[in-house]
C-alpha cells in the first residue's frame, strides 16, 4: 500500500491542460487535408472512402470531412504539393453541410448552403437552453452503434489521468436515465437499431447528441443492408466530430462545442 | 514442402475423387472432394491423424462463374509448436438448387459459428447442425434473403420483419433465474447480448448474442479495386488496425506476387510489437478494474495513453493506422523516432514491471485472479482459440512463429520466446500477457537492430491479377487472425473472408464464465479481452 503511495506521489500530476491551453499534434499527425488549388488536384477517385468528389458542371473538387478517414492518401505520390495533411483537428461542426467543403480557385472555402435538420430558429433556441440547464455539467451515456471500437477506446481514454475529462464537469454515466446527453459511435448498424432509438428516447429532455467518427458521421460504410449510415438517420444531431477516430482533445473539442462552451468550426480563408 | 501421405491418407478413405493440387500458397494444399459426404471422413483424418484444427471456413458464391455452383472451402492448420506453416483446404462444391452440406460441427466444435454464419449470409445449410439458430442477422431479417449472395445488391436496405423474440438457451427448475445483460452496457464497451442462468451467484449457463456490430464489410469489399478496399479492412478493428492492416496487405501481396522490401517488413513488424505492447499494457490495466484494483487501472491507463501519443508521432494516428499501405508502408522510420521509440519503450518496461510487482504483491488481487474463468486445455484446442487465451490454456501457437509474416518471414529475423502457462485461469492470462509484454519490446530492439537504410514500399499495378486467392495468418494481440482474399476475372475484390481471433474465442469466454459466479464475469470477460467489431463484421 505504502508503494503505491510513493509510487503515485512520484508519478505526479499527469494531466493535459487542454482546453485552456492549445494542443499541437505532432508533425506526423493527419488533420484536416489542405488543398492548394493553383496545382494539379487528385481527382475523387483517389479517395478510398468517397470523401473527395467534383462538381459535374463547375469541375469544383469538394470534400466532405464528414467521409474523410484522414488516410493521406489524398497527399501522396503525384499529390505531394498539391495536398497536405494538415494539423487542425478541432473539426466539430454542428450542421452536416458545415463540413462539406469546396475547394475553390480563390483558396477558400465555402460551405455547401443546405437547409439544416432543425429550423435555425429552433435550434438556437434549444442550444441556448441546453447551455443553460446543463452548460457547467455535463453526463453523456455512451453508445456505440456498430464502431471498429476505435473511437471507443477514444472515448475511455477521456476517463484516464491524461485527459481526465471529469475537471471539465463532464462525466460518462451508465444509465441513459442518468443522463443529459448521449455520444453515439458507429454507423448504426441494423442489428443495433432498435436499441439506439430506445436509448436516446430513455434520455429526458433537453439532450445533446454527439456523433463521434467518421461512420457516425456518415462516412466509409454508408446505407447498406447492415448499417442505416450514420446518426442522423435515426435522430437529429447537435454536434459532429471528424476522424478515425477523432483523437481525445477532439472529442473534448466537440463536447465544448456541444455545451456552447466554445465555438464550432468557422468559415475561414484555407491554408 | 506439402505433405504426400496426407494425399494417400484421404484417398484411402475417401469415396468419392480426391484431387488435390499445391494452392492457395506453394507450401499449401487444396484438395477437392467430388462427393460432399466425404467431407466428414476428410476432415476426420486430418484433425485425428494430422492434429489438425479448423482455421477458416470460407464460402463463396460461383453460381455466375462455369460451375454455377456455390463453393465451400474447409481450411486446416496443424495445431503443434513445430509444425510446418501450411494450410489444407477442403473443397467442395454445392448446389446452388438445394444448398446443403454436411454440418461438421459436432466432430469439430470450432465449426459451429462458421457454418451458423454461412447459413446466415449464403443460404448453405448445414444438415445436422446441433444448434441453427441464426447468428449474424437478428430479429426481423426476412427469410429467403442472403446478403453475400452475389445476387444481392449489399447498397440497399432491407425490410424489417415483425420477429418472435430469440430463443436463448435457458435452465429451467427451481431457484434458477435468468440475467439479460445488454446489448447497451453499463460503460464504454462494445454491445452484446449475454443471457446469464444462474442459482444465487453460480452461474449455470451463458449464452452469449453477439453480431450487433455486423457492418456487412465483406460485401461492402466487393467488387471494388483490392487497393481501396485496404481502407475498409484497416477499419475492421481499432485496436487490431495493424494486424489486420498487414494481414490483408500479405494476401494481397500474394495475389500481385510482389516482394516486400525487407525494410519495410521490419518496419511492418515494428508495428505490430506497438499494436502489442498498448493492447497487452492497457488489458492488464483494465482487468485490474474486474478485481476493483484501481491503482492497477490507472496505471494501465496511463502507460497505455504514452504508447499511444508515441503512435501519433510515429504514425500520425493514434492506432497506428496509415502506416501499413499494400505494397510496404508509408512512412519511415527516422533515426530520431527510433531513439524515441526506444526511450519510450524503457521507461515504458520500468513502469510495467512495478506495475506488475504491485499486481502480484496484493494478496485481494491475486485472489480473485487465480482460478477464476478456467479454460481447461481440451476444450481449447476442441474450438481452436487462439492467442493469449489458448497459451495460458498450454497450447503452445504463435502465428509469428506458425506462419511467419512480416520480419519474421526473413531468414535472420530473430527468435521468438512463445510463452504459455498451464493452469488457464484468469491469472495465467494475465501473466501470458505481461511475458510477452517484455518479449515486445525485446522484439522491437531486436527490429531496430537489423534496419538497414533501402526501399520502403513497391509499387502494386492496379488492377490486380485476376481470378487468384491469397491467405494469410498474422498473430494480433487476440491470437491468430486468417484473411482470405480472392480477385475476380478483373482483378477486383471478388470475395474477403477475415477470421478474427475473437471469432474463435467467444464460445470460449462463455464457457470459462460458467465455472465463475456472476459478479466475476466482468474479469472473466476482461481477462480473455476480445473484440466485438472484429467477430462481428
Amino acid at each position: 500500500m505504502l508503494r503505491i503511495l510513493i509510487n503515485a506521489l512520484r508519478t505526479g500530476v499527469m494531466t493535459t491542460r487542454y482546453p485552456d491551453e492549445p494542443s499541437l499534434p505532432p508533425e506526423n499527425f493527419r488533420g484536416q487535408p489542405i488543398f492548394s488549388t493553383g496545382k494539379n488536384l487528385p481527382p475523387p477517385e483517389v479517395c478510398p472512402v468517397d470523401a473527395l468528389s467534383q462538381h459535374s458542371a463547375t469541375g469544383v473538387r469538394q470534400l466532405d470531412l464528414a467521409r474523410c478517414v484522414f488516410c493521406g492518401r489524398c497527399a501522396e505520390d503525384q499529390w505531394v504539393g498539391a495536398v497536405t495533411m494538415g494539423r487542425d483537428f478541432e473539426l466539430a461542426a454542428r450542421r452536416r453541410s458545415d463540413l462539406r467543403i469546396e475547394i475553390t480557385t480563390d483558396d477558400t472555402r465555402i460551405t455547401e448552403s443546405q437547409p439544416a435538420l432543425n429550423r435555425e430558429a429552433d435550434m438556437n433556441q434549444v442550444s441556448s437552453e441546453i447551455r443553460r440547464v446543463l452548460g457547467r455539467s455535463l453526463h453523456l451515456r455512451h453508445l456505440d452503434a456498430g464502431s471498429c471500437n476505435a473511437c471507443d477506446w477514444e472515448l475511455t481514454a477521456l476517463l484516464n489521468p491524461v485527459y481526465d475529462i471529469r475537471r471539465l464537469g463532464i462525466d460518462f454515466v451508465a444509465s441513459p436515465r442518468h443522463a443529459d446527453g448521449v455520444v453515439i459511435t458507429g454507423p448504426i448498424t441494423r442489428n443495433l437499431e432498435t436499441a439506439v432509438r430506445r436509448t436516446i428516447e430513455a434520455i429526458p429532455d433537453p439532450r445533446i447528441v454527439i456523433a463521434v467518427g467518421a461512420c457516425a458521421t456518415g462516412g466509409i460504410f454508408g446505407e447498406g443492408y447492415a448499417n442505416l449510415g450514420g446518426v442522423d438517420q435515426v435522430h437529429p444531431v447537435d454536434v459532429y466530430i471528424p476522424g478515425c477516430p477523432p483523437r481525445p482533445e477532439a472529442i473534448i473539442y466537440g463536447i465544448m462545442v456541444a455545451l456552447g462552451r466554445l465555438d464550432a468550426r468557422q468559415l475561414s480563408n484555407q491554408g | 514442402m506439402v505433405d504426400p501421405t496426407l494425399i494417400n491418407a484421404l484417398q484411402a478413405k475417401a469415396m468419392g475423387i480426391v484431387n488435390a493440387e499445391i494452392g492457395p500458397r506453394p507450401s499449401d494444399l487444396t484438395v477437392r472432394l467430388s462427393r460432399i459426404d466425404d467431407l466428414l471422413v476428410a476432415a476426420d483424418v486430418l484433425i485425428k491423424q494430422y492434429t489438425m484444427a479448423l482455421a477458416t471456413l470460407v464460402a463463396t458464391d460461383e453460381t455466375s462463374m462455369p460451375d454455377g455452383d456455390f463453393k465451400v472451402r474447409y481450411i486446416f492448420e496443424p495445431t503443434t509448436a513445430d509444425a510446418p506453416d501450411w494450410f489444407v483446404t477442403l473443397l467442395v462444391s454445392v448446389d446452388a438448387a438445394c444448398p446443403e452440406v454436411p454440418s461438421l460441427t459436432t466432430m469439430i466444435p470450432a465449426a459451429n459459428w462458421h457454418e451458423r454464419e454461412m447459413c446466415d449470409l449464403f443460404g448453405i445449410v448445414p444438415v445436422g447442425h446441433p444448434d441453427p439458430r441464426p447468428l449474424v442477422v437478428h430479429d426481423g431479417w426476412p427469410k429467403g434473403v442472403f446478403p453475400l449472395r452475389k445476387a444481392f445488391d449489399g447498397s440497399q436496405r432491407v425490410p424489417v420483419e415483425p420477429a418472435e423474440e430469440f430463443p436463448h438457451m435457458v435452465t429451467e427448475g427451481e431457484g434458477v433465474f435468468e440475467i439479460p445483460v445488454g446489448p447497451i452496457h453499463a460503460g464504454i464497451i462494445e454491445p452484446g447480448h449475454f443471457r446469464f442462468t444462474s442459482v444465487g451467484e453460480t452461474v449455470l449457463l451463458l449464452d452469449a448474442r453477439l453480431f450487433y456490430t455486423h457492418r456487412g464489410l465483406e460485401k461492402r469489399m466487393e467488387g471494388i479495386s483490392p487497393l481501396d478496399a485496404f481502407y475498409i479492412a484497416e477499419r475492421i478493428c481499432g485496436v487490431c488496425s495493424v494486424a489486420h492492416g498487414l494481414g490483408y496487405c500479405e494476401a494481397l501481396e500474394q495475389i500481385a506476387g510482389v516482394d516486400i522490401p525487407y525494410r519495410a517488413r521490419l518496419i511492418r513488424s515494428i508495428a505490430l510489437e506497438l499494436e502489442r505492447l498498448y493492447n497487452h499494457i492497457g488489458d492488464v490495466g483494465n482487468v485490474c478494474a474486474g478485481a476493483a484494483f484501481h491503482y492497477g487501472t490507472a496505471t494501465g491507463a496511463r502507460l497505455k495513453e504514452r504508447l499511444q501519443q508515441m503512435n501519433e508521432r510515429i504514425a500520425g494516428n493514434r492506432f497506428l493506422r496509415g502506416i501499413i499501405i499494400p505494397g510496404g508502408v508509408r512512412l519511415d522510420l527516422t533515426s530520431h523516432l527510433l531513439e524515441f521509440i526506444t526511450s519510450t519503450l524503457q521507461h515504458t518496461l520500468t513502469d510495467f514491471d512495478s506495475l506488475m510487482d504491485r499486481i502480484e504483491a496484493n494478496p485481494s488481487v491475486v485472489e480473485r485472479f487465480d482460478d477464476t474463468g478456467i479454460l481447461q486445455n481440451q476444450t481449447a484446442m476442441d474450438l481452436a482459440v487462439a492467442g493469449v487465451a489458448a497459451r495460458a490454456s498450454g497450447v503452445n501457437r504463435d502465428a509469428r512463429r506458425d506462419h511467419p509474416h512480416g520480419a519474421f518471414a526473413n531468414a535472420d529475423s530473430p527468435q521468438l520466446n512463445v510463452m504459455t502457462a498451464s493452469a488457464g485461469d484468469a491469472m495465467a492470462r494475465v501473466i501470458v500477457r505481461a511475458q510477452e509484454v517484455r518479449e515486445s519490446i525485446r522484439l522491437v530492439d531486436e527490429f531496430i537492430r537489423r534496419l538497414k537504410p533501402g526501399p520502403i514500399k513497391i509499387a502494386i499495378a492496379d488492377p490486380l491479377p485476376g481470378d487468384r486467392i491469397g491467405i494469410s495468418a498474422i498473430e494480433s494481440p487476440r491470437g491468430e487472425a486468417v484473411h482470405w482474399l480472392r480477385t475476380d476475372a478483373n482483378g477486383r475484390v471478388d470475395r474477403y473472408h477475415l477470421r478474427s481471433p475473437s471469432y474463435h474465442n467467444w464460445p470460449a469466454v462463455a464457457l470459462a464464465a460458467e465455472t465463475a459466479i456472476v459478479p466475476d464475469f466482468p474479469l472473466v470477460n476482461k481477462s480473455f479481452e476480445l473484440c466485438y467489431s472484429c467477430t462481428d463484421r
